[in-house]
């Protein structure tokens, strides 16, 4: 271990607010909000990684790979969802997806 | 030497995934991301997790960014003026809450984790034989979970017929 575990979890810590931080200013447009996603996910891999190094087992990177595949499976659905209301709705505001019938 | 590479990633980390965020442009948004996740690698790197480096890399970086700026170039999205940006009220509730974090840091840092067990490197085989042996079911829903997302995708893409 290069460095302490404390430093790894305040990192991935200061990651996962900034993608909170992200979602939760980047409201309206969801583009954005899903990559405040990724960062978030990003930092959870992230203090998986260093418990894993700090005790030494491999748990911690198969949850990392595990959460890498779960992350692939949302973002596509989630672009395809994207693609499909800018599509019906030619915008990507959050706001203006409160319906579920067609306009 | 290991230690000061970390710290300096840990920056470039931390400042690219800030320009990302406060980025107007989406396309800069997701360039910046990259860079981001670059450093991230390095640093899974450093942790003594080489092949979740190349998973960064490979998957995140190479993939899952670029099918974000396709989407946007598809979109059309690359448009700054015509997008809403977050006012000052927007950005209100999310300091809120990351000062709420942040205080909970200053409490993780005041509380010692215990020492590092004489820990053996992680070898890759370490690593395939914990994934196979006893995350076999996991693996199996993953791939699964992918399969559906496939078929989901597929199905939300098809064009209808007007």
């Amino acid at each position: 271990m290069i460095v302490p575990l404390t430093h790894v979890l305040l990192l991935a810590a200061v990651l996962f607010c900034l993608g909170l931080g992200c979602v939760l200013a980047w409201r309206t447009n969801v583009i954005m909000l899903l990559i405040g996603i990724e960062i978030m996910l990003n930092a959870a891999m992230l203090a998986f990684v260093g418990g894993s190094c700090h005790w030494g087992r491999a748990d911690g990177q198969v949850f990392a790979l595990l959460i890498i595949a779960m992350t692939s499976a949302e973002v596509s659905l989630a672009l395809a969802m994207v693609v499909y209301l800018h599509r019906r709705r030619k915008t990507v505001n959050v706001d203006d997806f409160h319906q579920l019938r067609e306009p | 030497m290991e230690t000061t590479l970390f710290y300096i990633l840990a920056a470039v980390t931390v400042i690219a995934t800030i320009l990302a965020i406060t980025e107007k442009h989406p396309v800069h948004a997701i360039v910046n991301l990259v860079t981001s996740f670059f450093a991230l690698a390095a640093i899974f790197f450093l942790l003594a997790a080489p092949l979740i480096a190349m998973f960064e890399i490979i998957i995140y970086a190479g993939a899952v960014m670029v099918l974000f700026l396709f989407v946007v170039m598809i979109l059309d999205l690359g448009h700054p003026e015509r997008a809403a940006r977050p006012g000052l009220f927007h950005w209100l509730p999310a300091v809120l809450l990351i000062e709420v974090i942040l205080f909970s840091l200053i409490v993780l840092v005041s509380v010692r984790v215990g020492p590092p067990a004489a820990a053996p490197m992680i070898t890759v085989q370490d690593f395939a034989l914990t994934l196979f042996r006893q995350y076999g079911v996991a693996i199996e829903i993953v791939s699964m979970q992918l399969l559906f997302a496939v078929v989901g995708a597929l199905y939300l893409g098809r064009r209808r017929k007007a």
